[in-house]
């Protein structure tokens, strides 16, 4: 005897993105957590030590949080005008930030205290950076220039004034104290060395660079400007490896991530993008508004978004046992403890245990399909649906009756309320391309079953009319479809018609050879 | 195009062979049709021998024999010439079986052992066969009477067995009991102690009552007020009470009493079927009813209970037969799937017996599997079944459309219409189908994967709609590398499917999608089929049959010879791979050379099957020519064919293949090496499975079956399997020395059957037994030079002493297996000192001994 075999819910292909590994991993983060900052935060950057602290530069303050702190932990309040730039030292004890007057300032983060300040510059620094020995740093300023500090003396060392507009980015080379990037509105992204007091290297960017950074390797340069991301290899001497253009405005800020080096990028479209190591896009983040800032914490613990609204965005990466312990709990289910005589109940040791077989558990629907009780099940297959919103079950059950010749049966002998139910569902689905076949049978079946008493109630007279207006337009959609079709079908027939005589023509001559030959 | 297509036709008239004239030139040889197993075991009810040990039932021309604990077919009883009709015990012994048959004959066999021990000839084709207990002597069969209005009519006779020692005997004394039944065998049964015999016909029910030598006779109208159909289905007879039990077309079951009065009959009826009730069956004691019809639900009425009933769904196939055993412990439901279901008293399943499911049509064609050379077709609803042809064997189902079957009359439901194995066998793909009228057809395309460790087939990918319309044929690319299926259907496209390499999602299934669509001016496609490379893929449309090139999608050439549709396309293999086969439904047979992209010759034949053989360059063709089917065995290279057979069969052959052998037999005769590497079975329309026999095939056949017979005299169980195997062994070891053997083996068995069937309350104690236990296992001591210990001892012995004692060895050991049953292979080893001082230690006496035993319980 075999047992029921259950309908079978048919699984319809997901459209759109594929899931990978990658946006797996990206999409385990908690929902965004949001700070309200004074003004459009301009740069954020995580402290290199632990408990890995965030520097956050918005209007004329610099706040510093820790990793689960909404509130910030210590704030620097010196800056007469709007602050930038704020980034730590390696050894995440000084930070350094520019300003609009041109000053850049040297604080130090346990005492509060403003250790030194660098003045020289005549326009706003919006780039400050440590150099990889921690003694020198190098700001970038609107006056064109770009200039190296001494920390202990609080002296100019050298200065550059090799771009020829704003310059508004600087990253320091991880693996030589001497070497740093900037990047430029005058379109150029120049490598400096200050041992020889002239840059090395001049890459063409092609707009205006909002950001530059260094692989940990020092091997590839990330230059963002305008809405295009480009890759260069430092090693092969500036050569462009790739140019991505996945945002739709400007690009303004790239991290890296620190496990994999997966590039981030943000820009005034709202957007984060996470880009695998062959530079697809893997993953998307949504903003509020445009993004000013981005940074990662190591391990990837954390994102930090600033936007121009000036509100910091905060997520933080789930951990695996919070997520074990929902499970867990979930998986125990209720506890009962009403009953328990016999349940608590064990085989012993010696004990030989007669396994039964166990039921198959079948859905309601099913249990009902078997007994043949087909308005039953229909009904409880719609209740499945307004549940849990799968429309598959409801239509699964209802090509089953089809196909057992009983769905007529089944719509038959409703009341005002299941039947304004079905017709509900009709007018959800009736237009989805997956289930549209089946569901047009249904509406045959009801038609012919209630045009008599369809008068008598105003409110499925009402579904009914909606039904005939969502069909009428559903048609004229059709229609415009198939024209579209037409023009395209006709395009693309012109476009093969060439290579199609091509290939056509060649062999008969051929052919026509070869039976002269036989 | 179409001056191309011209220039060709005009240069394809050139060659053309004649096949039906070259037929003469081979000559027929010892090659011959036989069937194959296969058939239908659901013809009949099967019967239930007394002892409840076999199921005995109706198969072709033969009856066969079952077991029914283990399920095994034990043997078959074979003789008759044309299809049994009818078989039943003998009543006055219990251990013979009547059979009857089309071909005139009633046979008494002796079915343990497959005996044939008379013939009876009656001399007109025979159609049932029914025996009484109170008429010893007489059975009654169903004979025809020839056409009257068209119909056939069909009488009940009864005939007086003559009683004469010869083995054939005439028996032409017939008195007709009715001249007026149903064709339907089971509309006929015997009342009570064989009083009286009801049979109904259409809405006629008549009681024949033997010693008052009248009928009696009761009629129902056709259709009452709520539309019942009231015609009689069939009919059964309480065994311990007047009562007689009919189904009707409506679902109904009417129970009869007080027949034997004219007016004052009465009859109950219990509904619950809602088609037409197949079978009745009363249990032996006549207080249950068993009822089935096509709901697969085995019903169980209680009589005189109302309507209270037990139910037993979900059986498979509707229900054809239900036959009791008569001691009432089991029962057997023979369904229309060819499967007999075996039911205990308790009314749970117990067996299964399936036989090759061949419904009405085959709607797939013929396939092998390649993994287990199963030939695998469409089996019961929504299935695909596996059969071993060489064991003629059900081996499994394959659920493919995983839906709830409902058995009920006129429902158009799911069913498998295509199936395709890949070259490995690591691939399925079939199609199913519903709504065959195109209004509403869906069909699905659906791909399995075949799992290593499940060891069968699971379902990768599910396409809902492929194509816009039915898919009419497909076929894989035969390919080792990738695998890619072709489905052409009737929205005049073609279909390239392949998997799915894609590198971002790393999932360990990779799903199957479409590649590439062609079509060819609108045309409808008809065949598709891969090159033995798989470097080409041919594609009919109608007339005209395009080449493709799979790699790159390029049409490479079109190939046409008009007038009339291509219906069947196969390329060439091994040497002959440049040629492509046609057949047109015009009757003409053609051959293209690809390289010239030419016709090499073509023939004019009614070809209704172009089967190619996948091991040789081989080709079959079945062509149907004035209401016979011819075969043609060719190679494409060779415009003369092989082999031709005339008159294969009378009807049209549309399914046939080749069935590769286990092991190639090596050439006789020039004429059957077609039939070294493979067997051609084919199917015929009235759906017998034949096949080509060769005459050194049968004879070896032939032996291999005597030998069965000879010690099939145990049921066929596993463990006779064991045991039997164990024997055989044995039975090899001793060819030389039979006669030695004999007389230590009864020695010993004499005691030992003494000690075990002797009743355990009567055998003295064991002390006493043990010596004459251990003495029966020794060897005696006459014309031996040494005396042994026992056996193992005389094992390790021989291992010093093995010329002078070979035979001792296996005379010992067969002995020491009937007495313990096992072995021990690790007997320690024992010098000639440790054997002497063993030989001492058993002379002394030990008789204190048995003092100590008996006086201390």
């Amino acid at each position: 005897m075999a047992s029921f075999k259950p309908t079978r819910i048919q699984t319809y292909p997901k459209l759109g993105e594929k899931v990978t590994e990658d946006t797996l991993y990206w999409k385990n983060y908690k929902p965004a957590l949001q700070i309200k900052e004074f003004g459009a935060v301009t740069k954020i950057e995580f402290s290199p030590v632990p408990p890995h602290n965030y520097a956050v530069t918005a209007s004329t303050r610099i706040h510093i949080y820790g990793p689960h702190s909404q509130e910030p932990t210590r704030s620097f309040t010196r800056f007469r005008d709007t602050a930038y730039g704020g980034s730590f030292r390696g050894d995440g004890k000084l930070l350094v930030a520019g300003s609009e007057d041109g000053i850049i300032r040297l604080f130090d983060i346990k005492s509060l205290g403003a250790l030194r300040q660098f003045t020289g510059h005549s326009k706003a620094v919006h780039a400050t950076t440590f150099l990889s020995d921690g003694f020198r740093v190098v700001s970038g300023s609107d006056d064109l220039s770009c200039r190296v500090w001494d920390v202990a003396s609080s002296v100019e060392l050298s200065s550059f004034t090799e771009h020829t507009d704003y310059i508004r980015a600087a990253a320091p080379s991880k693996l030589n104290p001497d070497l740093f990037v900037t990047g430029s509105y005058d379109h150029t992204v120049k490598v400096f060395d200050v041992r020889t007091g002239s840059s090395v290297m001049t890459m063409q960017h092609g707009h205006p660079v909002e950001c530059v950074l260094l692989y940990p390797s020092d091997a590839l340069l990330v230059s963002t400007g305008g809405r295009y991301v480009k890759i260069w290899d430092l090693l092969k001497g500036g050569q462009q490896l790739v140019s991505l253009k996945n945002h739709h405005k400007t690009v303004t800020c790239a991290c890296l991530s620190s496990t994999g080096n997966k590039l981030l990028t943000g820009s005034l479209d709202r957007h984060v993008k996470v880009y695998n190591s062959s530079y697809k896009v893997v993953h998307n983040f949504d903003c509020a508004a445009s993004i000013l800032s981005l940074a990662v914490a190591p391990d990837d613990n954390m994102v930090a978004v600033g936007m121009t609204n000036g509100v910091l965005s905060v997520r933080h990466r789930k951990h695996k046992e919070e997520k074990e312990t929902l499970t867990d709990r979930r998986r125990r289910g209720p506890v009962y403890r009403v009953n328990v005589k016999g349940k608590n109940f064990g085989p012993k040791q010696n004990d030989f245990l007669v396994n039964k077989a166990a039921k198959p558990h079948l859905q309601k629907h099913d249990k009902q399909l078997k007994n043949f009780e087909v308005s039953k099940a229909l009904d409880s297959a719609l209740q499945a649906w307004k549940r849990s919103s799968k429309p598959e079950v409801a239509v699964v059950v209802m090509m089953e009756l089809n196909r057992r010749g009983t769905l007529k049966n089944a719509l038959a002998g409703r009341d005002e309320a299941s039947l304004a139910r079905i017709l509900d569902f009709l007018l959800k689905y009736i237009t989805d391309p997956r289930f549209s076949r089946p569901l047009l049978t249904v509406g045959d079946i009801v038609l012919d079953l209630y045009q008599q008493v369809i008068p008598q109630s105003p409110v499925v007279e009402r579904l009914l009319q909606r039904l005939l207006e969502l069909l009428g337009r559903e048609a004229e959609l059709q229609q415009e479809f198939l024209q579209v079709l037409g023009i395209l079908d006709t395009l693309f027939a012109s476009l093969n018609l060439r290579k199609d005589v091509a290939t056509l023509a060649a062999p008969p001559v051929a052919q026509g050879s070869q039976l002269q030959a036989a | 195009m179409t001056e191309r297509l011209n220039r060709r036709r005009r240069n394809a008239q050139r060659p053309h062979v004649m096949f039906r004239e070259a037929k003469n030139m081979v000559e027929r040889s010892d090659i011959r049709v036989v069937r194959c197993g296969g058939s239908k075991i659901n013809f009949r009810p099967p019967i239930i021998s007394n002892d409840s040990r076999f199921v005995l039932c109706v198969s072709g021309d033969s009856v066969k024999v079952y077991s029914t604990r283990t399920e095994e077919w034990l043997h078959s009883l074979q003789g008759h010439t044309n299809q049994v009709t009818g078989i039943a015990f003998n009543p006055a012994n219990h251990l013979q079986v009547y059979s009857c048959s089309a071909d005139g004959t009633v046979k008494l066999w002796d079915f343990i052992d497959g005996i044939l021990i008379k013939t009876f000839i009656i001399g007109s084709p025979l159609y049932a066969l029914y025996v009484s207990k109170e008429h010893e002597g007489v059975i009654f069969l169903h004979l025809s009477t020839g056409t009257y209005n068209k119909n056939e009519c069909f009488q009940l006779v009864s005939t007086q067995l003559p009683k004469s020692a010869d083995q054939e005997v005439e028996a032409k004394e017939l008195s007709a009991v009715s001249s007026h039944i149903s064709p339907n065998p089971s509309c006929t049964a015997f009342g009570r102690g064989g009083e009286y015999i009801a049979f109904a016909r259409n809405l006629q029910l008549d009681v024949y009552f033997f010693r008052k030598q009248k009928t009696y006779s009761f009629y129902l109208k056709a259709t009452d007020k709520k539309g019942a159909k009231n015609a009689f289905t069939c009919i059964a007879c309480n065994p311990t009470d007047d009562c007689i039990a009919t189904g009707h077309e409506d679902g109904k079951i009417r129970l009869w009493r007080n027949f034997n009065h004219k007016k004052e009959y009465t009859y109950s009826t219990l509904h619950w079927h809602h088609n037409a009730v197949n079978t009745l069956c009363f249990t032996p004691e006549g207080t249950n009813l068993l009822s089935g019809g096509i709901e697969s639900v085995l019903v169980k009425w209680q009589c005189g209970g109302g309507s209270k009933k037990d139910v037993l769904p979900r059986l498979g196939g509707s229900i054809l037969h239900v036959s009791g055993s008569p001691d009432g412990q089991l029962f057997c439901v023979s369904h229309s799937d060819n499967k007999i279901t075996v039911i205990e008293g308790n009314f749970k399943v117990s067996g299964l017996i399936q036989g090759l499911v061949t419904g009405d049509t085959v709607l797939t064609d013929l396939m092998i599997d390649p993994r287990s050379k199963a030939l695998v077709l469409n089996g019961k609803p929504g299935h695909l079944q596996f059969y071993s042809l060489l064991r003629d064997k059900h081996l499994y189902n394959l659920d493919i459309v995983q839906q709830e079957y409902i058995y009920e009359a006129g429902l158009d439901q799911f069913e498998v219409v295509k199936a395709v194995f890949d070259v490995k066998g690591s691939w399925l793909a079939t199609v199913e189908e519903r709504g065959h009228e195109s209004s509403d057809l869906e069909f699905f395309l659906k791909l399995w994967a075949f799992d290593e460790t499940t060891q069968s087939f699971v379902l990768n990918t599910s396409i809902s709609a492929a194509h816009t319309d039915r898919i009419i044929s497909m076929c894989f690319s035969s390919s080792e590398e990738t695998t890619m299926l072709v489905t052409t259907a009737e929205d005049s496209q073609f279909k390239a499917w392949c998997q799915d390499a894609d590198a971002d999602t790393q999932q360990d299934q990779n799903f199957w999608s479409c590649d590439f669509v062609g079509s060819y001016h609108n045309l409808k496609p008809t065949n598709c089929t891969f090159s033995a490379d798989s470097s080409l893929l041919a594609v009919s449309f109608q007339e005209v049959v395009t080449i493709w090139s799979p790699d790159t999608w390029e049409l490479l050439t079109t190939l046409c010879q008009p007038p009339g549709q291509i219906r069947d396309l196969c390329f060439g293999r091994l040497s002959c791979s440049k040629y492509l086969l046609g057949t047109t439904t015009k009757n003409l047979l053609c051959c293209w050379n690809l390289l010239t992209c030419a016709l090499e010759w073509s023939t004019s034949l009614e070809v209704s099957k172009l089967q190619p053989d996948p091991l040789s360059e081989n080709v079959a063709a079945f062509s149907y020519q004035s209401k016979h089917t011819d075969l043609f065995v060719f190679k494409p290279s060779e415009p003369l064919p092989l082999f031709t057979h005339e008159k294969v069969c009378s009807e049209k052959v549309h399914h046939a293949i080749f069935v590769p052998r286990e092991e190639p037999l090596n050439g006789c005769d020039e004429s059957c090496q077609w039939l070294n590497g493979s067997q051609l079975y084919f199917l015929t329309q009235n759906m017998d499975l034949l096949t080509f026999s060769m005459a050194t095939e049968e004879d070896r056949m032939l032996s291999s079956s005597k030998r069965l017979v000879i010690d099939d005299s145990v049921a066929v169980t596993p463990f006779y399997l064991l045991l039997g195997k164990h024997r055989q062994q044995q039975k090899l070891n001793t060819p030389s020395h039979p006669a030695a053997d004999k007389p230590q083996q009864k020695q010993g068995s004499v005691s030992i059957k003494e000690l075990l069937h002797t009743p355990a309350h009567v055998l003295p104690a064991a002390s006493v037994l043990c010596s004459m236990f251990v003495n029966s296992l020794l060897i005696s001591n006459t014309g031996v030079r040494e005396e042994m210990e026992s056996s193992e001892q005389e094992m390790d012995c021989e291992k010093e002493e093995e010329d002078s004692e070979g035979e001792m060895e296996t005379r010992d050991s067969q002995q020491e297996l009937r007495a313990q049953g096992s072995v021990d292979e690790v007997t320690p080893k024992l010098s000639k000192a440790q054997e002497r001082e063993l030989k001492r230690v058993r002379k002394t006496d030990f008789s204190w001994m048995t003092g100590l035993i008996v006086s201390k319980p």
